[in-house]
């Protein structure tokens, strides 16, 4: 089947399987290998993207699905320029990330989570991130860099 | 605030230094195996036992090979002149050590549900996989071995070619006479039994491997999620049988191990076997619900522990005997791992009597292997559980117990009764600051308030106080624990003609942040910009010797390595620089990257002049080797024994059985901080993997020997809503055997928080004459513990 959406800002169209997952879709068929896959039951959140400015599981849906839609991956999320997202600066600065592949899903499912929350209280961030698992860091410094990204973005 | 970025190079060391590792990982341009981009590979499935224990009738793949995009399906018969030797176990731990035979597939007999039973090669994943449910297996079905006494019992023997499913027996008994008299004349005895349930170690990077032939001379790339691409590629060399010249394993971004990337797996000796066989690139990753029955799981002992103590509560023995669960087979290190923490079963306390005794069986279950702390974890758990029951009984308090039994810090080095020196400690002053941090005070005014007014919610304080061994290790101390190789590492500091440095490091990071941390140690030394330095890694091409990252050991021993190597480097600049300025190095004084002469500061030679000096060779002084550069191989001459107080508080519903953890304190000491960004993320990871063991985590098998807790979905791996953030201190006691006085932080947090924890919920219900819950914790298995406490 033929799709077409925007991925972070440019329309990309490929003809794919129907069972072809958005996640699978990214990686295999647009080379944009940042989003990961961590499971197979939707639990981890390695694979967390924007789609239409909203974080979803891109394996909890089929890229068909995503036709005519909007996509930003963790590769869309610095400026063109390459200045990174006050998240990302946050995560680099507060150390919220160790072996990192956790890292993309975790950073599209806050910026998302502070869209929603902009000025959340640590047990917000931390209910707010319950979907995304991070077995490196305890949370403490993910939790950290959120706190600070929203501080930072208020300004 | 976390965001020195430093660059001068005087104070580096002990500076909350950024990581240069995030930009690539924070953009997603971090490469991790699945990621790679290899034209033409073919896609590897691999055909999983779906029962415990059962002899193979037959395998049909014929419907299989006729499925659209299948290359080949091949079984052992197809591959078994394919390798050269089973599947490699480092570590006979005894001279009759039973070690079965195991081959990358079953040969006739499935011992695991998931034990590899075929394997399919296809031009798509998908095609691959769809191809496995092709496949037709029968199964003669045999009874399962599960419980580990009843292993241990021999009615039901797995591997029926060694008799028996006891693989070893191994005993650490110095003086048995001493130990039974401790116990006869001891005014309390403990007697307690605890069970370290499995756990599946859950690196969010699942396994992957591509391998890539070349198109011409046979060598082989080896791209493998791994913590060990050294090891890995002797591993491979000898058990595929290609030449090591030929092999480069590489591994890229590795997204976290915690142990179970320290193995040599089946599937790696497959994809090479199967490139090897076909002159094609050939790939495989693991699915999440794979990886819980097909990388190695954690744990998995029964623990008998007693302590003999005299009328003041000093223990003066302790007794243990293991039961430890090798799974189906012994994978690269398994029977090694109860031994990494049989030597600690005294804990931090000054006993002098030791006994310790373990027996390991197999089961029809997943392999058992390193999972962080492996061994420590274990020991420390079994001791600080413990010493609460003594104090109990000898009616003292948690603290007061520890207090009276810690080993003297005028007793350092100490020489332990199970046959350690442990390098450097101040127990007590690491434990009475972690006291203050705390305000115990409060916390036991406000437990008692809850029990006196019969509130629903109670308070639990848990203390654990723990020593590890790490750094690993001597090579001469594993030669006498039968280990199959040494414990050096390997480093090489070259200085380029334009000054730019190279520090090629034998470590292999997966998450711990060695390019920043190197760097920070050489950059300390040089006096240079962090920038200017590049630290090389993880491939073999590059980096040819190397011992590889697991133990807590990569600052200690790799990060030692390169401190030395870059002194090397200073020792070879120097005399340059004083053959240029004619005068002797002694005179000289170096700072920022600029050697002077003493008195007279005006003449100067830079180190970048040194550099270009040693390229160009032009005029060396006598005798001396073109080019700046050093290579060292560092072999520790000790452990190192970083400790440490941890102090969890929760909070037990006791109508619903939910145990929250609402504090968490830990005052670890890992000798010198090289970076205490870095320190507190391994503090803070730790934490939370010793907290998930716990509350949450555990490998569930049901009675037919299927883990019914397969998936992510299934199995608790903690989220940030069941945690509370740490509070973290530090004291500073250097160790004696590393040039950079640290210890190591890798494990510490996981070591240290399952005891704190348990401790915890135990002091909040012993009013209640509850003295042991199983783990993990569960609503349900506090709840029942309760319901039976309170119906007596």
């Amino acid at each position: 089947m033929q799709v077409t959406m925007t991925v972070n800002g440019q329309t990309v169209s490929r003809d794919v399987e129907p069972r072809t997952l958005l996640v699978h879709f990214l990686r295999d068929h647009v080379g944009l290998t940042g989003t990961n896959v961590g499971c197979d039951t939707s639990s981890c959140g390695a694979c967390t993207v924007h789609v239409n400015g909203e974080s979803v599981k891109s394996c909890t849906m089929l890229a068909v699905q995503a036709d005519g839609q909007e996509i930003t991956t963790i590769e869309g999320l610095a400026s063109p320029e390459g200045e990174l997202h006050p998240m990302q600066k946050a995560f680099q600065e507060n150390h919220g990330l160790q072996c990192g592949f956790c890292t993309p899903g975790m950073v599209m499912a806050a910026t998302s989570f502070l869209k929603e929350n902009p000025h959340p209280t640590e047990a917000e961030v931390r209910l707010g991130l319950e979907g995304n698992l991070c077995r490196c860091t305890g949370y403490h410094n993910i939790v950290k860099s959120v706190l600070a990204a929203a501080e930072s973005m208020g300004e | 605030m976390t965001t020195t970025e430093t660059t001068s190079g005087s104070k580096v060391l002990g500076q909350r230094v950024l990581r240069r590792e995030d930009p690539k990982l924070l953009t997603g341009e971090a490469k991790f195996s699945d990621d790679l981009d290899i034209p033409g590979a073919l896609h590897m499935a691999v055909l999983r036992s779906t029962v415990a224990h059962a002899r193979i009738t037959s395998i049909d793949t014929s419907a299989a090979k006729s499925r659209p995009g299948v290359v080949a399906v091949y079984t052992y018969d197809d591959l078994k002149d394919d390798w050269a030797g089973p599947m490699p176990c480092a570590w006979p731990v005894t001279a009759d050590m039973k070690n079965p035979a195991h081959f990358p597939l079953a040969n006739g007999k499935v011992n695991y549900v998931g034990d590899g039973v075929a394997v399919v090669l296809a031009h798509s994943k998908t095609a691959a996989v769809d191809a496995l449910e092709a496949i037709e297996v029968g199964y003669e079905e045999l009874d399962p071995v599960l419980d580990l006494e009843e292993s241990l019992a021999d009615s039901n023997v797995i591997h029926s070619e060694i008799g028996t499913n006891l693989s070893y027996t191994w005993e650490l008994i110095p003086n048995k006479e001493a130990v039974d008299d401790a116990f006869a004349k001891a005014a309390y005895t403990v007697s307690e039994r605890y069970i370290q349930q499995r756990l599946v170690p859950s690196a969010m990077e699942p396994r992957a491997v591509v391998v890539v032939p070349a198109p011409f001379g046979g060598d082989y790339t080896v791209y493998s999620a791994t913590q060990v691409p050294h090891i890995l590629k002797v591993m491979l060399a000898l058990t595929v049988g290609v030449s090591e010249t030929k092999l480069r394993v590489v591994a890229p971004s590795v997204g976290g191990g915690f142990g179970s990337k320290l193995n040599v797996y089946a599937e790696e000796v497959l994809a090479l076997a199967l490139a090897r066989k076909l002159r094609r690139p050939v790939r495989w990753t693991e699915e999440r619900s794979e990886n819980a029955v097909a990388t190695i799981h954690g744990r998995g002992q029964i623990q008998n522990i007693e302590l003999a103590a005299d009328a003041d509560g000093k223990v003066t023995a302790v007794r243990v005997n293991l039961v430890a669960d090798m799974g189906a087979y012994l994978q690269l290190v398994t029977p090694g791992i109860p031994l990494l923490g049989a030597f600690l079963y005294h804990g931090v306390y000054d006993i002098p009597n030791y006994s310790f005794t373990c027996r390991s069986v197999f089961t029809n279950k997943t392999p058992t292997d390193a999972y962080r702390g492996a061994g420590r974890p274990e020991a420390t758990y079994a001791i600080e559980r413990a010493m609460d029951a003594l104090a109990r009984k000898v009616g003292v308090s948690a603290v007061e117990i520890r207090k009276r039994n810690f080993i003297p810090t005028e007793k350092f080095p100490y020489n332990s009764a199970a046959g350690l020196v442990f390098d450097s400690g101040d127990y007590l002053t690491n434990f009475n600051k972690a006291l203050d941090m705390m305000g115990m005070d409060e916390l036991l005014a406000e437990k008692k308030l809850r029990i006196d007014a019969g509130s629903r919610k109670l308070l639990g304080i848990g203390i654990s106080f723990f020593v590890e061994m790490c750094g690993l290790a001597p090579s001469r101390v594993l030669a006498s624990l039968n280990y199959g190789a040494g414990g050096w590492e390997a480093a090489t500091v070259r200085i380029l003609p334009t000054s730019k440095i190279q520090v090629v490091t034998g470590t292999a990071p997966h998450g711990q942040g060695h390019e920043t941390a190197w760097s920070m140690i050489v950059a300390e030394k040089l006096g240079v910009p962090l920038a200017d330095i590049e630290v090389l890694h993880s491939d073999t091409a590059i980096a040819p010797y190397g011992m590889d990252t697991y133990g807590s050991r990569s600052l200690a021993v790799g990060g030692s390595a390169i401190h030395i190597a870059t002194e090397r480097v200073l020792d070879k600049a120097k005399a340059i620089a004083a053959h240029q300025l004619e005068v002797a190095e002694e005179d000289l004084d170096y700072a920022e990257g600029v050697f002077t002469v003493k008195g007279s500061p005006d003449r100067a030679f830079p180190l970048a002049a040194a550099a270009l000096e040693a390229f160009t060779a032009h005029n060396l002084p006598d005798g001396m080797e073109p080019n700046l550069e050093a290579s060292v191989s560092w072999d520790p001459p000790n452990f190192t024994f970083p400790y440490g107080s941890h102090i969890a508080v929760v909070e037990v519903d006791t109508e619903t059985g939910k145990v929250d953890l609402v504090r968490y304190q830990a005052v670890d000491d890992c000798g010198n901080r090289v970076n205490p960004l870095i320190i507190e993320g391994q503090v803070h990871g730790g934490i939370a993997q010793g907290v998930a063991q716990a509350l949450f985590e555990e490998a569930s098998y049901d009675s037919a020997g299927n883990l019914i807790s397969a998936t992510l979905a299934d199995y608790l791996v903690p989220s940030a809503a069941e945690l509370p953030s740490f509070e973290l201190g530090e004291t500073v006691t250097p160790s004696p055997t590393n040039p950079l006085g640290v210890k190591g932080i890798g494990e510490a947090g996981t070591i240290a928080s399952t005891p704190a924890v348990m401790n915890a919920i135990v002091d909040a219900l012993s009013h209640l004459g509850i003295e042991n819950i199983e783990m993990p914790a569960s609503p349900e298995r506090v709840w029942r513990a309760i319901s039976a406490a309170t119906r007596k």
